[in-house]
């Protein structure tokens, strides 16, 4: 395919692979190699789309990932919003059209996967360009762990999108063999397609990987942690301000020397190069020697340099000095410049002539990209010999160089680069050398012209001086928001959405500070830049989250006996991260029937429940007494082994924040059970303490819930099923009394029994290794059939528990309760000198007599369940709000062993109003409750033996 | 010409304000120009005929959290006290577009907040239960009614922890924050309050316990009354007078994406799933989570919190698969330990605080204002910031939010 912009040879493109793309529905042909952006240009497409705010023509302005312009919309293989065209790498069956101003995105599942990798390396280089090359090759011939990456499919950055020699030539020779070199080197790891956008704290630097659409993972994101950091990041042209410098056809001069070079490529016909400095001569004088017409170049320097005069001569060019572009003509498409010698002071520019082109090529200058030295906290500093911001001062282990350090010409590029490289290295302890760098012609660089705002120029051509090509952001809106008081840079850019768009000021970034520089009449240096923030370019939010999604967001965490409940089908009910029944339905049964009947064959008969999922924490050592006695409420020195006693934690504040039991095992050791979601929080709180306040205690904690699975075996024939399946533990009530452990056999395994209940019946707690778990809840399940032993799930056992008015910590409690507001003063000693709440039980708000307390409530016998979570008031009837709240229901069920409903409340002086009668507020409706004790079922006690 | 809808913003006025030099002495200085600092000069001017008063602000006006945060405003909270406060800021919010006659986009999209838990459907409950008893909007909505608002969001089954239902407050939504900062510099500047930017305050003159002036970057300045409204930064001046706050400075992190068609009608939140998300005026997604779990000053946080929101994003809605990424930032936020704010007294005569609005004290800003600018006028809390005095700390009176309503922000 050789339209008349793409030329009949050359480039790095595969004119063998033939590529069909589609763009805003016509079909057109590239090559592999091109990008979208190239392959337009090759079919003499420059208008890609309209302006965000004024709807104006736009067209390709870059060649990479600082363009302004050409955004488009990719509807197929899948949609993505909002791609720059010059870095969408050309793929069969691309579809992608051209975007006003806002994305799509797509309403199918993203079909793709996205996954992340750690690594860790001796020595980073970001840029592979010749900088980064001359730096990763010093540092891999020492030995040292080198990862390379760059967001180009191809290493050699600049290099490519010129015709430069190295050692006499061309330069490609010279990319090829590093790169060869480096991927041959089993110590380095070469990403290209990787973009390198964060740098945090410790060199620890984030990339995304491009790794294509066909591929297995599409996106691949990189956590680097680097030793040394050579950052080699290269420059982005600056555009020029002038008035009509948006038309489609106006292109950075070197992008267009890439479109020439690297792509094959004639981005026009007929060119004007409007110049502040030396670059766009190189430009002009390819694309002139490739065929492009060049109507003149327009400097707005006094002299042109002898070198680039003479070489412009050679071919006829004119150069315009001391003269600028001031207008543009053409409708969708520029078809002339108009020129003017730069005025002096004040006045008017007049217009010398107006040269026809279809290519305005413009250079302002070359940005460093500081982006990331700038986001591993180094300081920048604007510089008045290149006009752009350099590094400054770096943050340790982090080295800058190249174009990225204001470093223009190659040859001192490839020289820092490679010094670069090699200190690097050494830095990490290896032996290494500055590695040989080919020699360049490229001669020395005269610096630009400070071009912000051209002089003379009328208020009313304001309106079409883009500032912001992304935002349509022009000089208008500066003078108006420095006219409006405003000074700071940041102030201006939040006014004006300049630097806000999808590249991030890229382009328009230091121009706007020049031109506010300009209005405000200070110095750029002074007015600064915003922050450089991550990323450096857009970065897709499913590359980040990666594989963690679906059921790999959380880890699901299941019991031993999980299969077995699968089997049962029944519903299973989050706990944290835990998956746990919750009820077991048979036939024909919903969850309230299912629960009556669990609830019934417990108080009746016999069931079972797994209670696995409780944490447990292994306490051990010589202070562990005295370790738990602070952490505790209650006093644990005084259990003894072989005991278990319940226990209350509370934070500093003295509310109570988890609840469990504490089993002394020996001497030094205890074993400690936590609620199923509080298990990590407790081990953290506890560590705290141990590590920062109490370091002296010698004890250690160990999480053990995933070494033992539990079963409660629960309800008056729990004895007699695990008679069945042991034989020598003594069951009897005195001699394996409530709240003691003993260890015995249960179904042929070693077993840790304990009488703990939690339903108020009799109960066991049958603790076997996790592994021996299904087997052992096989052998129970089988010994009790006859008895019809039922198993159940957290809501059968909550209701149970709440018969009994056993608070669930989470759940009757909220981070503002105390034990005594739980009715549980005699969980609270009165006899150590401290532990952790302790000091906030006599504050003046907890002793108040009016505070919440833990009640039972009765609503009508035959009324349904009033829901979790309703206030209660007052009054009958309701007032003009605020009305006054009382509480709020915290658990509300139906009893079985009732046969009604009843519910438990947190209720403003609740156990002064016992007998009372208050109202919930359900929907728009009051509906009266009775205040009662907590405690609705054998209040006596009377069942827990059996 | 076309313009794409919504990628535009209304015009600022033409003047907005001066940035004068310090003057030697005021009635009152306000020691920050967020938008805490800005509503409450504007209502010490306005309620109580205050104008001889300068805000400070260490660096550029309204740059710090006010700058960075996400705009989300409701008043559905579960404590009395604090829908007090928040409700009143609510309703000023629905006025104040016109009494400052400046755009400021408040836009009254509703905020869903989700609940992925039996324990988040009782707590959403009773939060609904009490709002309404409140006289605050709020409904409690199915899984089936959240996908009706919101029909982007993922409520199948599937998710790991997938959305069992949410509480809904019609009234709540978003504002333009940088607006919001910008309607009150600009009446106070017509108001002749000074706005003096690129000024830090480094210490206090006192006179035992009384306060008498400030030190600043500028030079000294004296003030009849100093009150401080320096969010992440209080406690380090505080330090100065040997006053340690219960105040933790933690960085919080945002992030937006580019602009895109609209698709997101709402304000959705949710804690399990921990990421909370609307769609700005422009298009853009904006997005934000937790706090950086360590303490820090520093405007910056840490990746591994960005990845776990935009996990977190994409598991809630699916189509937002292939949105970028532009821009992450931080902010350096002040949490206590009851998660509410503290407003009112000190022990130093002439001294006020407001501080401790962590994650969540953009919506408070005009209600901030009032409250805080009465309670300077008349040395005594105003009644809605009375339970938020610094004594509760000592007595144990806390109003703990994030026990019961579990929500940020
Ligand atoms: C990422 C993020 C997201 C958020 N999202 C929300 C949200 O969705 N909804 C919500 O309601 N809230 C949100 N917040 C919280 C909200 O931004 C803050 O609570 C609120 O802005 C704090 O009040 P302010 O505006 O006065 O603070 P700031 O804007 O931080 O003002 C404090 C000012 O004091 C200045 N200062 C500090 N020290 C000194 C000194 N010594 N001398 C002079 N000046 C000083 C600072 O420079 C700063 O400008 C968020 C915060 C962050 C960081």
């Amino acid at each position: 395919m050789t339209g008349e912009y793409r030329l009949a040879e050359g480039g790095r493109i595969n004119r063998d692979r033939p590529v069909r793309f589609r763009f805003d529905g016509h079909e057109y042909e590239g090559f592999d190699g091109d990008t979208l952006a190239s392959a337009l240009l090759a079919n003499g497409v420059h208008q890609v789309g309209t302006s965000i705010r004024y709807g104006r023509p736009r067209g390709i302005a870059s060649a990479g990932p600082e363009e302004p312009n050409a955004l488009v919309q990719i509807e197929e293989p899948f949609p993505e919003p909002m791609l720059t065209a010059t870095t969408v790498a050309l793929h069969d069956g691309l579809v992608a059209s051209s975007l006003p101003g806002q994305g799509r995105l797509a309403t199918d599942p993203d079909p793709a996967r996205y996954d992340a990798i750690n690594a860790h390396c001796d020595v980073l280089v970001v840029g592979a360009g010749p900088a980064g090359l001359a730096a990763a090759l010093s540092a891999a011939r020492s030995g040292a762990r080198v990862i390379i990456a760059d967001s180009d499919t191809e290493f050699g950055g600049s290099l490519l999108g010129s015709d430069e020699e190295l050692d006499h030539a061309p330069a490609g020779r010279w990319i090829d063999r590093v790169t060869a070199e480096l991927r041959a080197t089993p110590e380095v790891t070469v990403l290209p397609r990787t973009t390198v956008f964060g740098c945090y704290d410790d060199n620890y630097l984030v990339a995304v990987e491009h790794r294509g659409e066909d591929t297995f993972t599409r996106q691949r994101t990189w956590h680097v942690r680097a030793r040394e950091v050579v950052l080699a990041t290269g420059s982005h042209e600056r555009p020029l301000v002038f008035p009509g410098n948006d038309r489609p056809g106006t292109m950075l001069a070197g992008s267009a020397r890439t479109y020439v070079h690297r792509y094959g490529v004639l981005p026009g016909h007929r060119a004007v190069a409007f110049t502040t400095n030396d670059s766009a001569y190189a430009a002009a004088v390819d694309l002139h020697d490739a065929g492009v017409e060049i109507a003149a170049v327009v400097d707005v320097r006094p002299v042109a340099t002898t070198l680039w005069t003479a070489r412009c001569v050679e071919r006829g060019i004119q150069i315009l000095t001391n003269c600028a572009v001031t207008g543009t003509s053409g409708t969708d498409r520029v078809s002339g410049a108009q020129i003017s010698p730069v005025p002096s002071g004040d006045s008017a520019p007049t217009v010398a002539s107006e040269l026809d082109c279809d290519l305005l090529l413009v250079s302002g200058g070359w940005n460093p990209a500081v982006h990331l030295h700038s986001q591993a906290r180094g300081t920048v500093r604007y510089s008045e010999e290149i006009c752009a911001l350099v590094p400054d001062r770096a943050t340790r282990g982090v080295r800058t160089v190249g174009a990225a350090a204001g470093t223009f010409t190659t040859g001192e590029c490839l020289r820092t680069g490679s010094e670069a490289g090699s200190a690097a290295a050494r830095a990490t302890g290896f032996d290494a050398d500055p590695a040989e760098v080919p020699s360049s012609p490229s001669g020395p660089v005269t610096p630009p012209q400070p071009t912000w705002l051209l002089p003379g120029l009328s208020a009313d051509s304001d309106h079409d001086q883009f500032v912001d090509l992304a935002r349509d952001a022009t000089v208008a809106d500066v003078r108006k928001a420095v006219g409006a008081g405003m000074s700071s840079v940041e102030h201006i850019k939040r006014f004006t959405t300049i630097g806000t768009a999808h590249d991030q000021g890229k382009t328009s970034g230091l121009l706007s500070s020049g031109v506010i520089a300009e209005l405000l009449g200070v110095e750029v240096a002074q007015v600064g830049a915003t922050t450089f923030r991550p990323p450096y370019a857009p970065v897709a939010f499913a590359a980040l989250a990666g594989r963690d999604r679906g059921d790999l967001y959380d880890p699901i965490r299941v019991t031993a006996m999980h299969d077995w409940h699968l089997a049962q089908q029944c519903p299973f009910e989050n706990v944290g991260q835990w998956k746990r029944p919750w009820y077991y339905p048979r036939p024909g049964e919903d969850m309230d029937s299912a629960v009556l009947r669990e609830c019934h064959a417990v108080r009746t008969g016999v069931g079972m429940q797994d209670v696995s999922t409780l944490g447990k924490i292994d306490v051990q050592g010589p202070d562990a007494a005295e370790f738990l006695d602070l952490v505790y409420t209650n006093k644990m020195s005084t259990l003894k082994v072989g005991r278990i006693r319940y226990g209350l934690m509370c934070h500093a504040d003295g509310m109570v924040f988890d609840d469990g039991t504490v089993m002394r095992t020996d001497e030094h050791r205890y074993l400690i059970s936590t609620t199923s979601g509080g298990a990590a929080g407790v081990l953290e709180w506890l560590e705290d303490w141990l590590q920062t306040e109490w370091p002296h205690l010698r004890v250690h904690l160990t999480s053990v819930t995933e070494h033992w699975a539990t079963i409660a075996l629960a309800g008056p024939r729990s004895r007699d099923v695990l008679a069945r399946v042991t034989s020598d533990i003594d069951l009897a009530a005195d001699a394996f009394p409530f709240m003691s452990w003993t260890d015995g056999t249960v179904a042929g395994r070693a077993a840790r029994v304990c009488r703990i209940s939690f339903s108020g019946e009799l109960a066991f707690e049958i603790n076997v290794p996790w592994w021996h778990g299904r087997e052992v809840w096989d052998a129970l399940y089988e010994a009790g059939s006859d008895l019809d032993i039922t198993p159940y799930g957290t809501e059968t056992m909550h209701v149970l528990r709440a018969e009994k008015g056993f608070p669930i910590v989470g759940q009757d409690t909220d981070g503002t309760v105390t034990p005594h507001d739980l009715g549980m003063s005699w969980a609270v000693s009165k006899k150590k000198d401290d532990f952790l709440g302790m000091r906030s039980f006599s504050r003046a708000d907890t002793v108040r007599s009016d505070r919440k307390h833990l009640v039972g409530l009765l609503p009508p016998a035959d009324s349904a369940v009033v829901p979790e979570g309703t206030q209660l008031v007052e009054l009958s009837e309701l007032p003009e709000p605020p009305v006054p709240m009382l509480g709020h229901i915290t658990s509300s069920y139906r009893s079985a062993a009732l046969d009604r409903p009843f519910a438990l409340a947190l209720v403003k002086s609740g156990r002064d109003r016992i007998g009372q009668t208050v109202y919930g507020h359900v929907g728009d409706r009051l509906v009266p409750v009775e205040i009662t004790e907590p405690v609705f079922y054998d209040k006596e006690g009377n069942r827990r033996d059996g | 010409m076309p313009r794409t809808p919504g990628a535009d913003l209304p015009d600022h006025p033409d003047w907005l304000w001066n940035s004068p030099e310090p003057k030697h002495s005021y009635d009152v200085v306000i020691v920050g120009g967020g938008g805490h600092g800005l509503a409450t000069a504007y209502y010490l001017a306005v309620n109580h005929g205050i104008t001889n008063m300068a805000v400070l602000e260490s660096g550029w006006l309204a740059g710090g959290n006010m700058a960075r945060n996400t705009t989300i405003i409701r008043s559905n909270y579960l404590w009395d006290e604090s829908a007090g406060l928040y409700e009143h800021a609510m309703k000023l919010w629905e006025g104040l577009e016109d009494e400052l006659d400046y755009p400021l986009l408040f836009s009254q999209r509703g905020v869903l907040n989700l609940a992925h838990s039996l324990q988040d459907v009782r707590d959403s409950k009773r939060r609904v239960g009490a709002n309404r008893l409140n006289g605050i909007d709020a409904e409690w909505l199915d899984a089936d009614q959240v996908a009706e608002i919101c029909p982007i969001l993922n409520t199948s089954e599937d998710l790991r922890y997938p959305v069992m239902g949410a509480t809904w407050q019609p009234r709540a939504g978003i504002a333009k924050h940088d607006h919001v900062a910008w309607g009150f510099a600009r009446a106070l500047d017509r108001m002749g309050v000074d706005l003096v930017q690129n000024c830090q305050v480094t210490g206090f003159d006192r006179i035992g316990d009384r306060i008498t002036g400030v030190r600043t970057t500028r030079g000294d300045i004296a003030a009849g009354k100093v009150a401080l409204a320096a969010a992440g930064s209080t406690s380090v001046l505080t330090d100065e007078l040997g006053l340690a706050l219960p105040i933790q400075s933690h960085p919080l992190q945002a992030l937006v994406s580019e602009l895109l068609e609209p698709v997101h009608p709402t304000v959705v939140m949710s804690n399990a799933v921990h990421v909370y998300v609307s769609q700005a005026h422009k298009g853009e997604l904006v997005l934000g989570a937790g706090i950086d779990a360590y303490n820090s000053y520093g405007q910056r946080g840490a990746f591994h919190t960005i990845e776990r929101e935009l996990t977190a994003a994409v598991e809630l809605f699916p189509m937002f698969s292939r949105a970028h990424v532009l821009r992450t930032w931080a902010g350096v936020v002040d949490v206590t330990p009851d998660a509410s704010a503290i407003m009112g007294l000190t022990p130093f005569e002439n001294l006020y605080v407001n501080c401790g609005w962590g994650t969540g004290g953009f919506k408070a800003t005009p209600g901030v204002g009032w409250c805080y600018a009465h309670t300077i006028a008349h040395d005594e809390p105003h009644p809605l910031n009375a339970p938020f005095n610094l004594d509760r700390f000592a007595t144990g009176a806390l109003v703990d939010e994030h026990g019961a309503a579990g929500v940020a922000h």
